[in-house]
């Protein structure tokens, strides 16, 4: 024993321990630091578009190459209200994708289909895009849009949401594709934490009587819900920041419509557009500014999931 | 022998077989559940008493490779037949488990949600119940102040009756209880044990446990099963004192199992 534990040997292996320890804090140190670093050189690069516009520029609808006239509005209201149209298509779906597959799907299919999920998740934006623009689009706006003006047009309220020339284009269909996007995020995130559940947490609660429907709705969701906000987060993310698909069916277009029909922008498709063809200080700067807009805007949701989260906590009883 | 034994069964089990997939879980048994009694499932590990117990709310229907054939009568109904209502039969048919697993919610809704699913109740007939059902599983003097926490801030002893009184907030009739004393210190398992003797006043309960004291303690009457088969079922005291079968006789005296 003493040895294979002899005094240098110890010592050396304190002395790798303290190296691997400090090594391992370099990396994730890396982590901070590009944040940081990025951070910074987006705020220094929208420095001269900050200066020129102030607060102003976030709520103008202005964007005007040739007098020098930007504002962020019609970008940010793009790339909200895909998002929120992503999310409020792709949420339903990938909760009933994940419910199936963990508690009603037959054995057999249960893999085929988890694979194809996840085959979805790795196809290439470009090819969304591709596919939105070419195929999607023609076929929404001949045989949905019209319907869509038809029924939701006339509802009071949000009715004007759903007026507009039936042209395939549009913030809707940005949203319609980021839903086909995220559906893959978040249908197996779900699915993966809804499969971490005890089973006999499930049995005791199908043992009391309750239902498929009450036993996934009220405990399940309960028991995964860090999950469940995660999985939706991350979709979120990719909603958000989601450029080729997007650019190739939202329009491009700098104004400011009510309609969801009608051609936008979002932030990332206006950047990716934009880039090369950005000549005067002002103008880059103001693009610049646009991507810390959305770096800020990527911020504030995920603080506002781990609010969501708290409050969710709460109603699960104190812990202590 | 049991047929003359139970005066008035609860369940009725009649030439059950149970199969895993191609597994032959039980064989062929066969035995009648008193009323208002403990009855104690013993035998070694994979036996089958869990899966004769987990027959008897249908609990392996969740699991599609699973089947029962035979009869299952309770209060003279087949609960083994196609058009038998589980929910119904699971409100009915009570089950506690070997592991604590309280709802990811309060105290108080963790034995509310179960009696919501049956039962409207204003506020106050709620709270009465809540209050009934935590004082029918001795655990109202110790969660009365903290009715607002998380079920899984208690200990695992508290944790189990919790799980008791949640079964037993829906009023069942027959309550089945698998182990429920294994992951739990000796203190929760005396009080698990006393908390049994007083239930079986109003339910009828089946025990399934791997522990012989615990056995000859709590129940009234005892089934020995062994590979699948019932060996031998009788009074309790019948079968610690006096059994009629070898091996029967080898279990208790922890000659093998």
């Amino acid at each position: 024993m003493s040895k294979f534990f002899s005094d240098a040997r110890l010592k050396r292996q304190r002395w790798l321990d303290l190296l691997f320890q400090n090594v391992t804090l370099l990396f994730a140190f890396i982590v901070l630091a590009l944040l940081a670093g990025i951070l910074i050189s987006l705020f220094v690069g929208a420095l001269p578009a900050i200066k020129a516009f102030g607060f102003k520029f976030l709520v103008s609808d202005a964007w005007n190459p040739v007098t020098d006239e930007f504002g962020a509005l019609v970008p940010i209201v793009g790339t909200l209200a895909t998002s929120i149209v992503a999310l409020l298509i792709g949420i339903p779906v990938s909760f009933g994708i994940a419910l199936f597959l963990t508690e009603l799907s037959p054995r057999w299919l249960k893999r085929p289909l988890g694979t194809a999920i996840e085959l979805l998740a790795g196809i290439p934006s470009i090819i969304y895009g591709m596919w939105g623009l070419f195929v999607f689009a023609p076929v929404f706006a001949d045989h949905v849009e019209p319907w869509i003006n038809d029924h939701l047009g006339a509802l009071p309220l949000v009715g004007g949401l759903f007026q507009g020339p039936p042209m395939g284009i549009g913030v809707l269909t940005a949203g319609i594709i980021l839903a086909i996007m995220v559906i893959p995020f978040i249908a197996s995130v779900m699915r993966d934490v809804f499969e971490v559940v005890p089973g006999v947490l499930k049995e005791s609660a199908y043992g009391l009587g309750a239902t498929t429907w009450e036993v996934v709705w009220n405990i399940v969701l309960p028991y995964t819900k860090a999950g469940v906000v995660g999985g939706i987060m991350l979709g979120l993310g990719r909603a958000l920041g989601e450029t080729m698909a997007v650019t190739f069916v939202i329009g491009n277009a700098h104004e400011l419509q009510k309609s969801l029909l009608m051609p936008g922008n979002s932030i990332a498709s206006a950047l990716a557009n934009e880039f090369t063809e950005a000549v005067g200080d002002l103008y880059t700067s103001a693009l610049i500014e646009l991507g810390l807009i959305l770096f800020v805007i990527t911020f504030i949701v995920l603080s506002l999931s781990k609010l969501l989260l708290m409050q969710l906590r709460k109603s699960e009883g104190r812990q202590s | 022998m049991d047929g003359q034994l139970i005066q008035n069964p609860k369940i009725q089990v009649r030439n059950l077989n149970f199969y895993y997939g191609k597994f032959h879980g039980l064989k062929n048994v066969s035995l009648n559940i008193p009323e208002k009694k403990v009855t104690a499932f013993i035998g070694p590990s994979g036996c089958g008493k869990s899966t004769l117990l987990r027959t008897f709310n249908r609990m392996y229907d969740l699991y599609p490779a699973q089947r029962a054939e035979g009869e299952i009568l309770l209060d003279g109904q087949n609960i083994l037949d196609s058009k038998q209502d589980l929910n119904k039969l699971r409100a009915k048919v009570g089950m506690v488990f070997q592991k604590p697993t309280p709802f990811p919610m309060s105290i108080y809704d963790n034995i509310a949600f179960g009696v919501k699913l049956y039962e409207r109740l204003s506020k106050r007939e709620m709270d009465e119940r809540v209050e009934w059902a935590l004082k029918k599983a001795a655990l109202w003097n110790e969660v009365k102040d903290i009715l607002g926490r998380s079920g899984n801030s208690l200990s695992g002893g508290q944790q189990q009756r919790l799980c008791i009184a949640r079964g037993i907030a829906v009023k069942p009739e027959v309550v089945l209880l698998d182990e429920p004393a294994s992951a739990l210190d000796p203190i929760s398992t005396a009080k698990i044990e006393e908390l049994i003797n007083e239930l079986k006043e109003e339910y009828t309960i089946v025990i399934v446990t791997h522990n012989m004291q615990q056995a000859a303690r709590a129940s009234d009457y005892t089934a020995f099963m062994y590979l699948g088969e019932l060996i031998e079922f009788d009074k309790t005291d019948t079968i610690f004192v006096k059994p009629s079968k070898k091996q029967t006789e080898d279990y208790i005296t922890g000659r093998f199992g």
